[in-house]
């Protein structure tokens, strides 16, 4: 191809620990040609990113090594072991890259103004009020707020959207041929998805780059990709027109991948049920410090006087954009940290009870966090995880029938019983939040919080997840208080739904009537932004 | 085993250095331990009129051996190993010398250089250096060892402490340590040395009050971090208590910083006890120490084999040791690569 720009041909990546090898990567060939939209999905651990990454040459060598016949080929020049010279000429300057996570890929003892200045200065020469006057044109270029006074900003004084059009910026400084998209929103909250992703977009019409996308979002790939190459455990099993790939796909994974949205709706709600967890007015103000004697100067309305009911039974989804205070409002019904208001469990006010008063409550209110990385002890095997709150609560009879019952529930979650003695490393992050989930029911807990336990988890995972919820409320009748930011998966499982912004509530009612007829913009910002990845009233929304 | 031990043991004897360095270690700390039986100046085995005798662990009267007075027998002196010798045999240790015992059979004045007798030769008071070595390393390395776990146990649970509970626990704390550390500890050791007769125990409750606050940071900033962990939360949210979850839930974590720094605080602990011992100020007088086979070294520059057979087995004992804490540090290291 004449207008060839990027050529990977049969390139394959390996990984060595030890004497334990994984082939990551497993020949993969694909190109990518000026100006066009490639998009590489599959769910984690495909080798999506570390293809991305091998084009770059940014892997851990010589933990990672490329197999033989590797050869990534940009303009002609050879990439796979070229010359640390070369790649460096090529790296930031040609071929840009934005990762996921815009927090941990910013230096935070730097100012934006300086990292983005660095790679102009490495490979422009440009410094001094040259550099200065292309870091703004770069930053209203991403369509920061206020670029000018932001230039001396520190990456923890912008909101997440911010700091990844910094990236962004970051990535542009150079105008390179190729940009490649590291999940660049998996980070982000749906309404902000929805404008880096239109960004992207635009500037790629602009300045006509290259743009490989990697995503395990297809919504994310429709909206955007020209081509898409499909890849599933190293291999690329379709690849194809985008148009093409989504009305037929051929391979059978594809075709799975697509139908593996969050469906179905949860079982019709009963009015007449009593009401399981309520609270009346609740707050949660983070004191603000300042001078020398620590006055307390004003408060962070975390959570600002917020009434809720749920009936037993039910799901009441919490939905909002990140900071909005779903999960500090979460935490502070569980009684984890400290709050003003009424809080009623089961008729029966908690806000006032202590520490051993509460305990007995604690077998009746379980939570599941979104993190299945984090949420399970590392160094306790599943058996003992799941155990330890039979045992706190001395429940469950003799060690024989404890470990009975822990086996009844790995399998009812779906995990195979004969795993119990492994440790959560050994499993993948969908399993974990099974077993998350297996920790919280072994207690037969009527309230569940749930804080976005689908969030960290791929949409095939996801959609048995909600599938496991559904079933679960309906076999044990618990009441779930579902927090998210992802509208899809809580219009498959609430009852009710509660939209909070700054802590405060904007809209509840019943599922059906909020999604059918949202009465605020905000709800109908989130509600384009989630279903349709498209700005809508971009005025009621945070950037 | 987890794959994560394993990978760790793995690691370990990887680094082929520390792996022999710690073989050594235990071997020479092994034999050390069974310093009776190599350096005495009682025998292993008497035969006697025949009888067995054991005086490595009894004790017998001249009498037992045909003497006429009923007091403890000297199997150095001449007479009663002439009079064994008629009536059986003796077995002597590889050195005929315990930590104490003063050779006055010396072919020079006290000093005397190395000879077939005194393999290091003796020491200014006319003992034998090889046996004061055997016991001294034992008694330096047991000290190491008891101070290095006793500080490691206060110093981590001080750290567990501030770290999980936080805000004005930690706060006093942090400010006490400060203010602690701050004193000056060697003045402190020498005023109270002149106040209490020091022994084994003294000088390790007394160094203890210091060196506890080694390993309390590096612990308090893995609480720190651990107790917002989604699984601490979810271990309260069980109501699981405060103890259980510090023990199993954010304590294991926590001991891979500190089983890296042991071997070297165990370094840092012989080092003091050698210094203080070189000092003057260490253990009671006439014990085997390495610093006081310096501090013998430094006032007999005539005899450098004193001088020169304590700085030898500090090297060595000291290299061994940072070999092994080297290998350790590799092996809890989960970005090494072979």
């Amino acid at each position: 191809m004449a207008d060839c720009l990027l050529e990977v041909t049969n390139l394959s990546v390996s990984f060595t620990s030890g004497d334990t090898r994984v082939d990551a990567v497993k020949g993969v060939s694909f190109s990518l040609d000026k100006g066009e939209t490639l998009a590489l999905v599959g769910e984690s651990g495909s080798g999506k990113s570390v293809t991305a990454l091998s084009i770059m040459q940014l892997l851990h060598y010589p933990m990672a090594s490329h197999g033989p016949g590797s050869s990534i080929c940009f303009e002609g020049i050879e990439m796979v072991r070229a010359s640390e010279a070369t790649l460096r000429n090529i790296r930031g300057d040609r071929i840009a890259i934005v990762f996921q996570e815009p927090m941990t890929s910013l230096n935070p003892l730097h100012t934006i103004e300086k990292q983005i200045a660095e790679t102009l200065n490495l490979h422009k020469g440009l410094s001094g009020t040259a550099a200065r006057a292309r870091v703004l044109e770069l930053l209203r270029l991403v369509g920061l707020p206020e670029a000018e006074s932001r230039l001396n900003a520190y990456p923890h004084q912008l909101s997440g959207g911010q700091r990844q059009r910094v990236m962004i910026a970051m990535a542009l400084a150079n105008e390179p041929d190729v940009l490649i998209a590291d999940e660049p929103t998996t980070a982000l909250d749906v309404t902000i998805q929805a404008q880096i992703l239109k960004l992207l977009k635009d500037l790629q019409a602009r300045f006509g780059m290259a743009l490989l996308l990697i995503t395990h979002d297809l919504t994310i790939v429709r909206k955007m990709a020209d081509r898409v190459v499909v890849m599933t455990e190293g291999h690329i099993v379709e690849r194809g027109k985008t148009a093409d790939i989504f009305t037929a796909p051929q391979h059978p994974y594809t075709k799975k991948l697509l139908a593996a949205e969050p469906k179905g709706a949860p079982q019709p709600a009963d009015a007449t049920r009593k009401p399981l967890m309520a609270a009346r007015d609740i707050r949660v103000w983070f004191p603000i410090k300042t001078g020398l004697l620590h006055r307390t100067s004003a408060h962070v309305k975390a959570v600002d006087g917020i009434e809720m009911t749920l009936r037993q039974g039910e799901t009441l989804g919490v939905v909002g954009e990140s900071g909005s205070g779903k999960t500090t409002l979460g935490l502070a019904l569980l009684r984890l940290i400290d709050s003003q208001g009424e809080i009623i469990f089961d008729g029966r006010r908690i806000d006032e009870l202590g520490g051993s008063a509460l305990r007995p409550l604690r077998r009746e209110m379980q939570v599941v966090f979104q993190d299945p990385y984090s949420s399970l002890s590392p160094r306790l095997s599943i058996a003992q995880i799941i155990e330890e709150g039979l045992k706190v609560h001395k429940l469950g009879g003799s060690a024989k029938e404890r470990r009975a019952e822990i086996e009844r529930l790995l399998q009812e979650v779906g995990i195979d019983p004969s795993c119990a003695d492994r440790y959560p490393h050994e499993f993948s992050g969908g399993q974990r939040q099974r077993i998350a989930l297996a920790r919280a029911l072994v207690l037969k807990p009527r309230f569940l919080l749930l804080d976005e336990p689908t969030s960290a988890l791929d949409m095939s995972v996801q959609a048995q997840m909600v599938e496991l919820l559904r079933d679960l409320q309906k076999r044990h009748d618990i009441g779930y208080l579902f927090i998210s930011h992802d509208l899809r998966v809580v219009k498959a499982l609430a009852h009710d739904i509660m939209v909070m912004k700054d802590g405060k509530v904007v809209e509840s009612g019943p599922a059906a009537s909020i999604f059918s007829a949202p009465q605020t913009a905000y709800t109908r910002a989130l509600m384009a932004a989630a279903f349709n990845i498209e700005i809508a009233e971009p005025q009621a929304v945070g950037t | 085993m987890t794959p994560l031990t394993r990978r760790r043991l793995q690691n370990f004897r990887a680094n082929r250095r520390g792996f022999w360095s710690l073989w050594l270690f235990l071997l020479l700390f092994g034999l050390s331990m069974f310093a009776e039986f190599l350096a005495n100046d009682r025998p292993l085995l008497v035969r006697f009129d025949g009888h067995f005798y054991f005086p490595v662990f009894a004790d017998y009267a001249e009498t037992d051996f045909g003497g006429d007075l009923p007091i403890p027998a000297d199997y150095r002196d001449p007479s009663l190993a002439k009079r064994i010798d008629a009536g059986g045999f003796i077995i002597w240790p590889l050195i005929p010398f315990a930590d104490n015992t003063i050779n006055y059979n010396l072919p020079s004045p006290a000093p005397s250089p190395p000879d077939r007798v005194n393999w290091l030769g003796t020491d200014d008071q006319g003992r034998d250096v090889l046996a004061r070595l055997i016991y001294g390393f034992r008694i330096s390395v047991l000290f190491g060892l008891t101070l290095t776990i006793f500080s490691s146990i206060i110093g981590v649970a001080a750290g567990a402490i501030q770290g999980y509970y936080g805000g004005w626990i930690d706060i006093s704390f942090q400010r006490f340590m400060e203010v602690w550390a701050g004193l000056p500890v060697l003045y402190l050791l020498i005023i109270l040395s002149s106040m209490i007769a020091p022994n084994f125990w003294w000088l390790l409750i007394i160094m203890l009050l210091f060196s506890w606050m080694s390993l309390v940071d590096l612990v308090r900033a893995e609480f720190l971090r651990a107790r917002n962990f989604d699984y601490v939360r979810a271990a309260r949210a069980l109501g699981v208590g405060n103890a259980t979850i510090i023990w199993r839930h954010v304590l294991p974590n926590a001991m891979v910083a500190t089983l890296t720094f042991l071997p070297f605080i165990l370094n840092g602990s012989i080092t003091t006890l050698t210094s203080l011992d070189f000092l003057g100020f260490g253990l009671p007088p006439g014990s085997p120490s390495l610093g006081e086979l310096l501090s013998q070294g430094k006032n007999n520059l005539q005899a450098p084999w004193l001088g020169l057979t304590a700085f030898f087995v500090l090297a060595v004992m000291l290299s061994l040791l940072i070999f092994v804490g080297e290998a350790v540090r590799d092996a809890f290291d989960p970005r090494k690569v072979k």
